[in-house]
């Protein structure tokens, strides 16, 4: 119980027992399922080289809500690299991004947002983002409540809501979201929600973590976050044409100390078999154009 | 080093002397260069916060828009809350140092607010409080605590009351049996006792207990974002604040952590000159 909700709230560690957990059940999972990906270098002959090759180490950042995917990812990764040392290091993007600026030694930095990653790219830290994922804004419904709310146009109705602050991701895609509602559910929709308001988080995590425990009635966090925790929470789809969808861009980092794997994790991220394990966490598929 | 040749076997006495006082200087210097060391490593972040800062960024961190409705959040909650430590942990600290019994487990109880990171202290409040607690279901439809500015309160006196309860603690222990005894004796009631006594003679013990809870009150952060959250002008106190500045903008965030720094320095200083000028500098 406790150590779950030390999960919840987002306690930063770079070793997650839930990672660790996910790649286990990942591994377990993956036993069952389709045949290993085909990475860019996985020749049977590369993965003997790679066998036989003494440790290798790849150290990636990214974004919180991408903890229960890529612990899966890593699972699977790991069948054609057995001596792989995978690192991940899992926090805002923001933080992330301050640390990166700051000199943390990093091979990947997979993001939430596309502003940090613009911003690093601008600062020739990374080399050629590819949006890899979309996750979806929701919103999520403590139990009590859940009866209540069916859509965007009940949140004034409720008495205590809980969002993101809008310099991070998930509270801008949020603000952008009420200034949508406006168009349809009236104008004085998004300044009706504002002021039931209790809490601006830090990220969604937090949210959630609100909503779950019942303080809050309701939030907004992304589909990732709510499937990790629907059992706890009601949860209710924003309609397309009012929400905005998040991209999650992932690079290599300029100052990377193993480049050639680090391009490898991005070309498997990037594979089939990447995109079924993070589909199966929630993630939606970068839109066509984005994948070329 | 040049005077190795002194050393010989035949000028005994008067080397031995100087060696002796030269062991003395290497002892001395040791434990000084370990203490330099510590003190060194406490200085450098708050030298790297303010050397790759320059004024112009202090008044930026005082001008910034989350900057004075934090804190003066910050200095009404943090006053509430020493307020609810100092009235209530006396009392409990006066009756620890006098009791016989179970005063260890009650202190241990006490302690462990120091040792329990912050946001899971939050998350125990939440569940000891919250909506879903046992309390809760006493609270009236559609009221809690969560997000309040008292929520903020109770926090702060969560993880700062140990360190006040703590010093009294030891304060109130120093003072001499023989003298409450007297006092007994000439026929003061306890509370009398207490007040007239006890407090005096432990005032200042008492004084740097409520400042170092203060200042812990002052810094509070993790269990107040998961209590009482974040709304400017609520629930968003100085660190907060800052936390929140840092998504944004790490220099705005420097700015303001450099005007907390400040307020706290201040503040400390008023305080410990008001002490030393109160007490002939008893405590320093």
């Amino acid at each position: 119980m406790s150590w779950l909700l030390l999960r919840v709230i987002g306690m930063k560690r770079p070793f997650s027992r839930r990672a660790c957990l996910g790649a286990l059940l990942g591994a377990l999972a993956c036993k069952s399922e389709a045949p290993a990906p085909a990475t860019s270098t996985a020749t049977p002959a590369a993965a003997a080289a790679a066998q036989a090759a003494a440790k290798e180490e790849l150290v990636v950042f990214a974004a919180a809500s991408l903890r229960d995917a890529f612990g899966n990812l890593k699972a699977e990764f790991k069948r054609t690299h057995p001596n792989l040392e995978l690192t991940f290091n899992f926090a805002g993007t923001q933080e992330l991004r301050a640390q990166l600026e700051h000199g943390a030694v990093v091979d990947v930095f997979a993001s939430a947002d596309q502003k940090s990653m613009d911003q690093l790219e601008s600062a020739s830290r990374v080399r050629k983002p590819a949006i890899f994922a979309r996750n979806e804004p929701v919103i999520v419904v403590a139990q009590e409540q859940a009866s209540k709310v069916s859509g965007l146009a009940d949140l004034p109705a409720l008495d205590k809501l809980v969002i993101g602050v809008p310099d991070v991701p998930i509270g801008r895609y949020t603000e952008q979201i009420l200034s949508n509602a406006n168009k349809t559910l009236g104008a004085d929709f998004s300044s009706r929600v504002q002021k039931k308001i209790a809490s601006r988080e830090l990220d969604a995590r937090q949210v959630l973590a609100k909503v779950m425990l019942g303080e809050a009635d309701a939030g907004v966090v992304y589909r990732t976050d709510a499937n990790s925790a629907h059992d706890k929470l009601a949860v209710v789809s924003i309609p397309a044409d009012m929400n905005v969808v998040a991209e999650y861009p992932l690079a290599v980092v300029a100052a990377a100390p193993h480049p050639a794997l680090a391009e490898e994790w991005l070309n498997f991220v990037l594979s089939p078999a990447g995109q079924e394990l993070l589909g199966q966490a929630g993630f939606l598929p970068p839109a066509v154009a984005a994948l070329q | 080093m040049t005077r190795g040749s002194d050393t010989g076997p035949g000028r005994r006495a008067a080397p031995s002397a100087r060696a002796a006082r030269r062991r003395q200087r290497v002892e001395h210097s040791v434990l000084a260069g370990a203490g330099l060391l510590l003190l060194a490593f406490m200085a450098a972040p708050l030298l790297g916060l303010f050397a790759t800062a320059s004024f112009r960024d202090f008044v930026a961190g005082l001008q910034h828009p989350l900057v004075w409705p934090a804190l003066r959040l910050s200095l009404i909650t943090t006053s509430a809350s020493l307020a609810v430590v100092v009235a209530l942990g006396t009392p409990l600290a006066w009756v620890l140092a006098r009791a016989q019994r179970a005063t260890r487990l009650v202190e241990t109880v006490l302690e462990l607010p120091i040792v329990i990171p912050p946001a899971v202290a939050g998350i125990a409040l939440l569940l000891a409080f919250g909506r879903r607690s046992l309390l809760g279901a006493l609270y009236p439809p559609g009221w809690s605590l969560s997000f309040t500015t008292s929520a903020v309160v109770l926090a702060q006196v969560f993880v700062s009351a140990p360190f006040f309860v703590q010093a009294a603690l030891s304060a109130f222990r120093r003072i001499d049996p023989h003298l409450l005894l007297v006092a007994r004796s000439f026929g003061a009631h306890p509370l009398r006792v207490f007040a007239r006594v006890g407090l005096p003679l432990a005032a200042p013990g008492l004084l740097a207990g409520a400042l170092l809870s203060w200042a812990r009150a002052l810094g509070e952060f993790g269990a107040t974002l998961m209590f009482a959250g974040n709304l400017e002008g609520k629930t968003q106190t100085l660190p907060l604040a800052i936390y929140t500045a840092m998504e944004a903008d790490l220099r705005a965030a420097q700015s303001l952590s450099i005007v907390l720094v400040v307020l706290a320095l201040l503040l400390l200083v008023g305080v410990r000159a008001l002490l030393r000028s109160l007490d002939g500098g008893e405590v320093r």
